[in-house]
C-alpha cells in the first residue's frame, strides 16, 4: 500500500473531504467494515410476516438459512409501521430461538412433585380421553328450571390474543360441538 | 401510546408535525407525555367525569355540530315520559332492581308510534313481559336475565335492536327529547366537579375544552385513542361510551382524522372478538342462544330479523354459520341443526369459571397461549382454580406460571396449597411461534394480514390448528358409531380439511370456510350475498370478502408508495376492505362533503353513486333524499340520510333506548375501592357492577385508613402482558430488568420509602414487593381538601423467566362491568418501606390487614359502600 493510498484512507481525512462530513457512513468504515454483509444478504428464503406482540401489526421480513430464523427485521413496504419494529418486534426472533424454549411434551401425574416424559402422541390420546370422559360427566340437557341447554360446564378454555383466525375458528367450532361454552379468550381480560 | 403501541404512535407524531396538538390524559407521565403538547394527570377511574364534563362544555355552551347532530343521530328521539335519570333517582336510573341489581331498560325506550303496527305491538310485548318472550315455558327466566349474559357484546358490530324508529323532535325543544335529556344528565359535571373527583385543575380542563372543541366541526377532527386504561374497570364500557357521545356531538365519527380508536393490545385480539373464542358470542357476534330465549332457529334470530339496517338480515348470516359448522346434516327440514348448539343461561365468563373451578363443578381447562396465574386478576383465584381441577392442558412457548402453580407457586410458598396434595393432571404441550404456522392476525383497526409460514416448528410443537384439527380428529374416532343423542353435533362437524405432507392442516382453506362459499362451491365475495335457505355457508359473515375471487385478500403486500393514503390494498379490513366504518356521515345530509379539506366519501349525483376515497359503507346507490317505504324491512329501510346502517335506527347513539345493563348514560361512579367519597351522587358504585364472592376475593372497605392510596396497573414497552412472551427474552429482559413501582416524592416521604430499595404493597388478597421508584412521573393529586396519592405497578412480572418478581395482578380484586364482565384494576392499598414478610408469614401479615381494616370475610364483597 502506498502512502498515499494509506492517508487516503485515514477516516478524518475522508469524512472532511468526502460527501460523509458527519462521519456516519463512509468515512467511518474501515476495509474490514466495508466487507462486510448483513446476514441477510445470505439467506436463503424471505418471508413476510407480521409482528405477534401488540395490535399496532407491523409488518416483518423473516430471513431464513438452513431451516432456521437468522433475522426478522420491519418491512418497509408496510403503510402501518414504514419498516419500523419496536423493543418487542425488534427481539421477537429471540421467541423463536430461546433456549428456554419449550420443544418436548411435559406431564404432571396427579399429586406428582415432577415433570414426566411423555410423547405427544400418547398426550393427544389421554386428552381426547379426558375431554369425553369430562363432558359426559357434567353432560346437562336441560337447566334447573327445565330449559333444554344441550351443553357441558365440565370443560372450560381460555385463548390468549395470538392465536390465528383460523386457529379460534376452529377451537370455537370444536368446542360448540362439544357442548362446551366456557370458551374464553384473552379479549375479555 | 409511545409505551404500548410505539410504532403506531409514529402517526401521532407525523400528524403533530402537521400542527396537530396532542393532548394525553393518563395517571402517570409516560414516553406519550413527553412528546405530547400537554399531559393531564388524572386519578385513574375518574374517566367519566372528566369526558363528562367536557360534554356538558359543548352542549351548554352550543358548541356541538349541530347539523351533523340533528340529521345522523338520536338527539331529537322523544324517550318514554316514565324515563328517570339519575337526577332524579340520586344516581339511579328507573327500572333498578336492587335484589338482582339489574336494570329493566323498559322505560328508557324510544316514545312508542301513535299506531304501533303488529309487529311492533309485538316486539314491545315482548320485552314487556318475560312469560310472552319464553312462550310461558320457562317460568322465572327470561327478557332480563338473558339482557344481562353480556348481550350488549353481541353488538360488537351495530347497537342492540329498537322495536321503532320512533317520534323524532328536530328542533330539539321537546323536554323528553335525548338531546334535552343529555343537557339535563351532565349538567354536574362541571369543571370544578372534574376537580374534586378527576385531580384535575379547572383552567388545564379548560384547555382541553378549548383544544377540542377548536378542532371539530366541518373542516376540522379529532380522534381519541384510548386502551385498557378505559375498558379495565367496573364502569368501562360506560367510560368508552362518554367519549362517542362527545365525538358523536361534535360530529367526529365517520371521518377522516376522527374516531374513537381503540388500542387493542395483542397482535390477533380483534380477530378473538370477531371469531370469537368468548362465551357469548359466535362469529361475526352472533349471539349464543340463551336458554330463555332461543330455543329454534326463529327464535334465535327474531330479535334483529327484518329490522332496519343490516342486522335484519341476521337469518342469512346464521343459517350460514350453522352450513359451515354442519354442512350436509344442516337442512331447512332440522332447522339447519340450531338445536346443536349449546345454550348459555348466564355468566359463564372466565372469571365466574374460575369460581366454579374452586367450587368443584368446572374440572377441565384448556390454556392456550394465556397465563391466567399472572395476567388475570387476583392471581390467587386462578391458582386456587387450577389446583382443584381434574386435568389442565397448558400450550405455551414456554415454562409459564399458570403450568408450574403446582411446584413453586405463591401458595405453595405460603403452605396454602400442598403440592402433593394437588390433584390436578397436568399437560404441558409445546406451541408453535408466530414464524412457524401461517394464519391471520387482525389488528387493532380491523386490519387481516396473513403470515406465511417460514419454518417448522421444534419437536413437539405444534400450531392450535394442528392441535385443535387432531383432537377433534381423535374425538371423532372414538365416537364413531356412538347412537348417543349428546354426540351428534360432534360426529356430524364438517370437520375434513385438506392437510399437507407433514399432516398440518390447511389454513387457507379455513380461511377460506370462514370467507364462505355459494351454491356452486366458489368462495363469497361479499356479506350481501349470503342466503338464509341453506344454498351459502359462511363462517363469519363480516370476513365475507376476505377470500374474494379464490384469493387470499389477506395476503396482499402492495407496498404503500405504490399506493394512496387509504392503501387498500394492503391486506383485508372487515368489513367488505372499508378502513373507516360509518364513513356515509363523512358527507353532508344532501351527500356533498362537509368540507373540501375532510372530503372523503360523497355522492355522485351524475353517476347517482357513493364514491370517494374508501369502500363507501352505505348502499352504494341509496340516493340522499331516499325514503324508505313504509313496512320496508333490512337494508330496504335505510334512509338516504341514516349512516350509521348496522343500527336498526340508522343513527348514532346519544342516549342507549337498549343494549346497556348499567344504564343509558354514563354516569361517574367510583370505583370498588376507593379513597374518595362520590361527590357526585349518593351512590358510590355502579350499582349493577358484578360481584364475585369468594374467600380468595375479598374487598377492601373503601374510605379506610388501612388501605389509603389508589393503586392501578399499566404496561412497559419493552414488555409483553403476562410475560412469557418477554421476560424470558434477554434483550427485553435486558431493557427491563425487574419489577418496580412507581410513587410520587411526596408519598415516599409520608411512607419512608427509598428509591431503589424495596417496598411491600398489601391489599386484602395479599402482599407484594417490588424495587421502588420515587418520581414525579406520578404526582399527587389535589382533590378539594383531599389529597390522593396513587401507586403505579407495571404488571409484568411472575416467578419464571430470566427476570423475576412477584405480580401486580395478585393485589387486583375481581369486580367486572356488567356488560363485558371485565374486571376493574383500580384498587386500594398500604405500601410499607422493605421486603415482604415470607412463607407462612405473609398469610399472618394479610391477616392482619384485613383485620385492621374491618374486612366482612363472610360476605367478602362487602366493601361498605352499598
Ligand atoms: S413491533 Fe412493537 S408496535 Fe409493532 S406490532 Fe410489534 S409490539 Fe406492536
Amino acid at each position: 500500500m502506498g502512502a498515499k493510498t494509506f492517508i487516503g484512507q485515514w477516516p478524518l481525512l475522508r469524512q472532511v473531504t468526502g460527501a460523509d462530513r458527519l462521519g456516519r457512513g463512509k468515512a467511518a468504515m474501515s476495509s474490514r467494515s466495508e466487507h462486510l454483509e448483513p446476514r441477510t444478504v445470505e439467506a436463503d428464503e424471505v418471508v413476510d410476516s407480521v409482528c405477534p406482540f401488540c395490535a399496532v401489526g407491523c409488518a416483518q421480513k423473516v430471513f431464513v438459512k438452513d431451516g432456521k430464523v437468522t433475522q426478522i427485521e420491519g418491512n418497509p413496504a408496510s403503510p402501518i409501521s414504514r419498516g419500523r419494529l419496536c423493543p418487542k418486534g425488534s427481539a421477537s426472533k429471540q421467541l423463536v430461538t430461546s433456549p428456554s424454549r419449550v420443544t418436548k411434551v411435559r406431564y404432571r401425574r396427579p399429586h406428582g412433585t415432577e415433570w414426566e416424559d411423555l410423547d405427544l402422541d400418547t398426550a393427544m390420546d389421554m386428552i381426547a380421553d379426558r375431554v369425553i370422559r369430562t363432558r359426559k360427566q357434567f353432560w346437562e340437557w336441560e337447566d334447573e328450571h327445565g330449559r333444554r341447554t344441550r351443553r357441558s360446564l365440565g370443560i372450560a378454555s381460555l385463548g390468549g390474543a395470538t392465536l390465528d383466525n383460523e386457529e379460534n375458528y376452529l377451537m370455537k367450532k370444536l368446542y360448540t360441538a362439544m357442548g362446551a361454552i366456557q370458551i374464553e379468550n384473552q379479549a375479555r381480560i | 401510546m409511545a409505551e404500548a403501541h410505539p410504532v403506531g404512535f409514529q402517526w401521532v407524531m407525523e400528524a403533530k408535525r402537521r400542527g396537530a396538538k396532542i393532548i394525553h390524559v393518563d395517571p402517570r407521565f409516560t414516553r406519550t407525555s413527553a412528546v405530547a403538547d400537554l399531559h393531564v394527570p388524572i386519578r385513574a377511574g375518574s374517566d367519566i367525569a372528566f369526558l363528562g364534563a367536557l360534554v356538558n362544555h359543548v352542549l351548554s355552551n352550543d358548541l356541538d355540530f349541530r347539523e351533523y347532530v340533528v340529521a345522523y343521530t338520536n338527539a331529537a328521539n322523544v324517550i318514554d315520559e316514565d324515563f328517570r335519570d339519575t337526577e332524579d333517582l340520586d344516581g339511579l336510573f328507573s327500572g333498578f332492581d336492587p335484589e338482582a341489581a339489574q336494570y329493566d331498560p323498559v322505560t328508557w325506550r324510544y316514545q312508542p308510534p301513535e299506531n304501533p303496527t303488529e309487529d311492533q305491538q309485538r316486539r314491545e310485548a315482548d320485552l314487556e313481559s318475560d312469560e310472552v318472550r319464553t312462550g310461558g315455558q320457562y317460568p322465572g327466566a327470561g327478557h332480563k336475565e338473558s339482557h344481562q349474559a353480556a348481550r350488549s357484546e353481541s353488538h360488537g358490530s351495530g347497537g342492540a335492536p329498537v322495536s321503532w324508529k320512533g317520534r323524532r323532535d328536530e328542533t330539539l325543544q321537546d323536554p323528553h327529547c335525548v338531546f334535552q335529556i343529555l343537557k339535563r344528565h351532565f349538567a354536574r359535571y362541571t369543571p370544578e366537579m372534574v376537580q374534586e373527583v378527576c385531580g384535575i385543575e379547572p383552567e388545564q380542563f379548560r384547555e382541553v375544552a378549548d383544544a377540542l372543541t377548536a378542532n371539530s366541526g366541518r373542516e376540522r377532527t379529532t380522534a381519541f385513542c384510548y386502551a385498557v386504561g378505559w375498558t379495565h374497570h367496573s364502569v368501562g364500557a360506560q367510560m368508552i361510551r362518554t367519549a362517542s357521545i362527545l365525538q358523536t356531538l361534535l360530529g367526529n365519527i365517520g371521518r377522516p382524522g376522527g374516531g374513537i380508536l381503540a388500542l387493542r393490545g395483542h397482535a390477533s385480539i380483534q380477530g378473538s372478538t370477531d371469531i370469537p373464542t368468548l362465551f357469548n358470542i359466535l362469529p361475526g357476534y352472533l349471539p349464543m342462544p340463551h336458554a330463555a330465549q332461543h330455543q329454534s332457529l326463529d327464535e334465535w334470530v327474531s330479535a334483529d330479523e327484518g329490522k332496519a339496517g343490516f342486522w335484519g338480515n341476521v337469518r342469512s348470516y346464521s343459517v350460514s354459520l350453522l352450513k359451515s359448522y354442519w354442512g350436509e346434516a344442516a337442512t331447512a327440514d332440522n332447522d339447519f341443526c340450531f338445536d346443536y348448539l349449546p345454550r348459555i343461561t348466564g355468566d359463564h365468563s372466565t372469571y365466574n369459571t374460575v369460581k366454579r373451578m374452586i367450587d368443584g363443578t368446572t374440572k377441565g381447562y384448556f390454556l392456550v397461549g394465556e397465563n391466567p396465574a399472572v395476567g388475570s386478576a387476583n392471581g390467587k383465584m386462578q391458582r386456587l382454580g387450577m389446583a382443584n381441577l381434574d386435568w389442565l392442558v397448558v400450550r405455551d412457548l414456554q415454562m409459564i406460571e399458570s403450568a408450574t402453580f403446582w411446584q413453586d407457586g405463591p401458595e405453595i410458598e405460603t403452605g396454602e396449597l400442598v403440592t402433593e396434595d394437588i390433584g390436578t393432571e397436568i399437560f404441558f404441550l409445546p406451541a408453535a411461534s408466530h414464524v412457524e404456522k401461517a394464519g391471520s392476525f387482525t389488528q387493532t383497526q380491523r386490519m387481516l394480514q396473513w403470515r406465511d409460514k417460514a419454518v417448522d416448528p421444534p419437536g413437539d410443537a405444534r400450531s392450535e390448528l394442528d392441535f385443535y384439527f387432531e383432537l377433534g380428529n381423535r374425538i371423532r374416532e372414538k365416537l364413531a358409531g356412538s347412537t348417543d343423542e349428546m354426540d351428534r353435533p360432534i360426529l356430524d362437524l364438517a370437520w375434513d380439511y385438506p392437510v399437507d405432507e407433514k399432516g398440518e392442516p390447511d389454513g387457507q382453506a379455513v380461511l377460506r370456510e370462514i370467507n364462505g362459499t355459494g351454491p356452486d362451491g366458489r368462495a363469497l365475495s361479499a356479506y350481501t350475498e349470503l342466503k338464509a335457505d341453506g344454498s351459502t355457508a359462511c363462517g363469519c359473515w363480516i370476513y365475507c370478502g376476505v377470500y374474494a375471487e379464490e384469493t387470499n385478500q389477506a395476503r396482499r403486500r402492495k407496498p404503500h408508495w405504490e399506493q394512496d393514503q387509504v392503501a387498500a390494498e394492503w391486506g383485508w379490513v372487515w368489513p367488505a376492505n372499508r378502513r373507516i366504518l360509518y364513513n356515509r356521515a363523512s358527507a353532508a345530509p344532501d351527500g356533498t362533503p362537509w368540507s373540501e379539506r375532510k372530503r372523503y366519501v360523497w355522492w355522485d349525483a351524475e353517476k347517482g353513486r357513493w364514491t370517494g376515497a374508501d369502500v363507501p359503507d352505505f348502499i352504494v346507490d341509496r340516493a340522499p333524499d331516499h325514503v324508505p317505504e313504509e313496512g320496508a324491512t333490512g337494508p330496504d329501510a335505510i334512509g338516504g340520510q341514516d349512516p350509521f346502517v348496522m343500527q336498526t335506527d340508522g343513527k348514532a347513539w346519544l342516549f342507549a333506548p337498549l343494549g346497556l345493563a348499567d344504564g343509558p348514560m354514563p354516569t361517574h361512579y367510583e370505583p370498588p375501592e376507593s379513597p374518595v367519597r362520590n361527590p357526585l351522587y349518593g351512590r358510590q358504585n355502579n350499582p349493577s357492577r358484578r360481584k364475585l364472592s369468594d374467600a380468595s376475593n375479598p374487598i377492601n372497605p373503601s374510605y379506610s385508613d388501612v388501605f389509603p392510596y389508589v393503586f392501578t396497573t399499566y404496561r412497559l414497552t419493552e414488555h409483553h402482558t403476562a410475560g412469557a412472551m418477554s421476560r424470558t427474552l434477554p434483550y427485553l429482559t435486558e431493557l427491563q430488568p425487574e419489577p418496580f413501582c412507581e410513587v410520587s416524592p411526596r408519598l415516599a416521604a409520608e411512607r419512608g420509602l427509598e428509591h431503589l430499595g424495596w417496598a411491600t404493597i398489601v391489599t386484602a388478597r395479599t402482599a407484594i414487593e417490588a424495587r421502588v421508584l420515587v418520581t414525579d412521573r406520578l404526582r399527587s393529586l389535589r382533590l378539594g381538601d383531599q389529597v390522593v396519592e396513587q401507586v403505579g405497578l407495571p404488571y409484568h412480572w411472575g416467578r419464571n423467566g430470566i427476570t423475576q418478581g412477584d405480580s401486580p395482578n395478585d393485589l387486583v380484586n375481581v369486580t367486572m362491568d356488567p356488560n363485558v364482565y371485565i374486571q376493574d384494576k383500580v384498587g386500594t392499598c398500604d405500601i410499607r418501606p422493605g421486603r415482604r414478610p415470607r412463607g407462612p408469614d405473609l398469610t399472618a401479615y394479610v391477616e392482619d390487614y384485613r383485620r385492621r381494616a374491618d374486612v366482612d370475610m363472610d360476605d367478602p364483597t362487602n366493601g361498605r359502600t352499598d
